[in-house]
C-alpha cells in the first residue's frame, strides 16, 4: 500500500511460483498433466491431485484439449491448489477472443494460479464439437506477449493500466517433430522474445530427434532464457498408440516404437509402454539443457508414480511438497 | 473429404515467385510519395477506392488466396499467405504440422508456414521468420490493404528486427507507445 491508501501495483517479479524455484534452484523439475473431467464433478481432479502430490513439482490442467469440453482449466486449478499441488493453468486461442484470455489471465493471477501455460489450440474439428467456430483472434506468440505486457508493462492490449498487474510465471510449448524441423527452436526463440520463460514439449518418443533439437536450442542459447520440460507419456495398448500415432495432430511416433510395442504379448503392452516411458525420462534427462519432465499420461494418472519411479525420479520428500 | 462448401481459410499454394514480389513491393514503396498520395485520394473518393479494392481482392486471391484482412504479412512471409492458414496463424507454423509436411486440417494440403520458410529460404530471407508479428486489428477485414499500407497504418505490424537472435530479452514491446512516459 502506498502513503496515499491506493493500492500500488506489486514491484516487477515472478509470481510466487515453485515450479520456478525449483528450476531456478536447479533441481530438476516433474510436472504431469490433469485432465479435467467430462463432468461437473470435481472428484476425479482431486483424486488425480491426491495421487500425484508428492511426486511432482507443479501439474498443468488442460485447457479443453483435442478440443473436447471439460470443466475448465481454472477450476481444476483450484481443486488441485486445495490438494496440495501447485497447478499451471493452460489456456488457448482456440476458443476465446483477446478480451476472454486477458480476462482469464486476470483471474488466474487474482486467485494465484502461480503457472499459466499458453497455446494456440487444436482445431475444433478433432474435437466433439467440430461445428463450433474457431476463434483464434490472438496465436500462442501473441497470447505469450500479451501475458507478458500485461505482468511487465502493467497494461491490456488496449492500453489501459492494469491496477494491480497480474503476475505468473509464463509457460510455452513447442512441438520438435513437426516439420519444419530445423526451424523448430527458432520458434522457440520467438515464444521466448515474447515472453515465454519455462516451455514443455510435444510427447517424446525418438530421443534422437529431440536431442537434435535440442543442440540447436543450445545453439541459441535458448536453454539460458527459458527452462525446457522434456514432455513424456506412457503407451497402455498398442490400440492407444495407434490412435496417437494417426489421429491426434503433431505427434510423431516412431516405427521402432510401434515394432517395439506390438513384439510383447497384449497383457504385457501397458508394462512395456511404462518401461518404455522410463526408459526416455532417464535419456531427456541426461541431454544438457533439459530441466524436467513434463509426463502426460491422459486417463492412466496412477501410472505416473511407478514411471518416475522406475525412472530413478523418487517421491518428494514431504518439505519439499508445495503448500499454501 | 468432400470439397469444402464454405469459405474457411484453407493452406494456399501461392501462384507468384517471391522473388517477383520483393521486386514489385520495393516499386510500390510507400516512400515513393506517389504512393501515399494515391492512397489519400482513394480515400476521398469512395467509389474508386471500392474499384481499387475488388480489383486488389481479385489479384491477391488468384496469386496468394488472400483473404482481405487488410493487414498484409505477405511482404515478411516471403509471400505465402498466413491467413490461408485454418487458424490464421500470424507466427510460424502449429506445433500440428504431421510428419510429410500436410495441414494439421487439411492434410492433403501442405502447411502454408512451411511453404513460407521454404520460400524464405530459397531467397535468403529467413531473417523475416524471426520478427513478431502483432495481433491484427479485425475491423480491417475488406480493407485495402495497398492503401492502409500507403497510408503507413501498418507499421508496428511486425517487429523491426529479428528477435530470435538478439540476445538481450528485451526488445520491442507488443505496444507501440508502452515506452512513452
Amino acid at each position: 500500500m502506498s502513503e496515499n491508501g491506493r493500492v500500488t501495483p506489486s514491484p516487477v517479479k515472478y509470481a510466487d511460483s515453485h515450479l520456478q524455484a525449483v528450476l531456478q534452484r536447479g533441481r530438476f523439475a516433474i510436472t504431469a498433466e490433469i485432465g479435467p473431467p467430462r463432468g461437473a464433478n470435481v472428484g476425479p481432479v482431486r483424486r488425480k491431485a491426491k495421487l500425484l502430490r508428492d511426486w511432482i513439482d507443479a501439474a498443468n490442467v488442460t485447457d479443453n484439449q483435442s478440443a473436447v469440453v471439460r470443466m475448465a482449466s481454472w477450476a481444476g486449478c483450484l481443486v488441485v491448489k486445495q490438494e496440495g499441488v501447485e497447478p499451471v493453468m493452460q489456456l488457448q486461442c482456440r476458443d476465446r477472443n483477446r478480451i476472454a484470455l486477458q480476462s482469464d489471465l486476470l483471474g488466474a493471477a487474482a486467485l494465484e494460479i502461480p503457472n499459466v501455460l499458453l497455446l494456440t489450440g487444436d482445431h475444433p474439428r478433432f474435437g466433439d464439437h467440430p461445428d463450433a467456430k474457431a476463434v483464434f483472434d490472438l496465436d500462442s506468440i501473441q497470447l505469450v506477449w500479451t501475458a507478458r505486457t500485461m505482468r511487465e508493462q502493467r497494461k491490456l492490449l488496449s492500453g489501459r493500466d492494469l491496477k494491480p498487474a497480474p503476475d505468473f510465471f509464463i509457460g510455452a510449448v513447442e512441438n520438435p517433430f513437426a516439420p519444419p524441423l530445423k526451424w523448430r527452436a527458432e520458434r522457440l526463440g520467438k515464444k521466448i522474445a515474447a515472453g515465454a520463460r519455462f516451455c514443455q514439449t510435444q510427447f517424446i518418443y525418438d530421443v534422437k530427434i529431440f536431442a537434435e533439437w535440442m543442440q540447436r536450442v543450445r545453439d541459441l542459447g535458448l536453454d539460458q532464457k527459458c527452462y525446457i520440460l522434456a514432455g513424456v507419456g506412457p503407451v497402455k495398448s498398442v490400440r492407444a498408440l495407434e490412435h496417437m500415432r494417426n489421429e491426434v495432430p503433431g505427434m510423431y511416433v516412431p516405427d521402432e516404437v510401434m515394432r517395439r510395442l506390438r513384439s510383447v504379448p497384449s497383457d504385457k503392452v501397458a508394462d512395456e509402454g511404462l518401461k518404455l516411458c522410463s526408459e526416455i525420462i532417464a535419456q531427456v534427462k541426461e541431454i544438457p539443457g533439459v530441466a524436467g519432465v513434463h509426463v502426460m499420461a491422459f486417463s492412466w494418472e496412477e501410472a505416473i508414480p511407478e514411471i518416475l519411479e522406475r525412472a530413478g525420479l523418487p517421491r518428494r520428500s514431504a518439505s519439499m511438497a508445495w503448500s499454501n | 473429404m468432400p470439397a469444402p462448401t464454405t469459405d474457411l481459410p484453407r493452406p494456399f499454394r501461392p501462384h507468384a515467385t517471391a522473388a517477383a514480389m520483393y521486386a514489385l513491393h520495393h516499386a510500390l514503396d510507400r516512400h515513393i510519395p506517389i504512393w501515399p498520395a494515391l492512397g489519400k485520394a482513394l480515400r476521398n473518393t469512395p467509389g474508386v477506392y471500392k474499384v481499387f479494392t475488388a480489383i486488389e481482392r481479385r489479384t491477391k486471391r488468384e496469386l496468394f488466396g488472400c483473404r482481405m484482412c487488410g493487414q498484409c504479412a505477405l511482404p515478411v512471409t516471403a509471400y505465402a499467405c498466413p491467413m490461408t492458414c485454418p487458424k490464421q496463424l500470424r507466427n510460424g507454423p502449429c506445433g500440428g504440422v504431421n510428419p510429410d509436411g500436410g495441414c494439421e486440417v487439411y492434410p492433403d494440403q501442405r502447411c502454408v508456414w512451411l511453404m513460407a520458410y521454404e520460400r524464405a529460404e530459397a531467397d535468403g530471407k529467413t531473417s523475416d521468420m524471426r520478427r513478431l508479428q502483432r495481433p491484427i486489428d479485425q475491423r480491417k477485414w475488406g480493407q485495402s490493404s495497398w492503401v492502409n499500407y500507403w497510408m503507413g497504418e501498418d507499421e508496428g505490424l511486425w517487429t523491426a528486427e529479428d528477435v530470435v537472435m538478439q540476445p538481450r530479452l528485451d526488445h520491442e514491446p507488443l505496444l507501440l507507445d508502452a515506452q512513452k512516459p
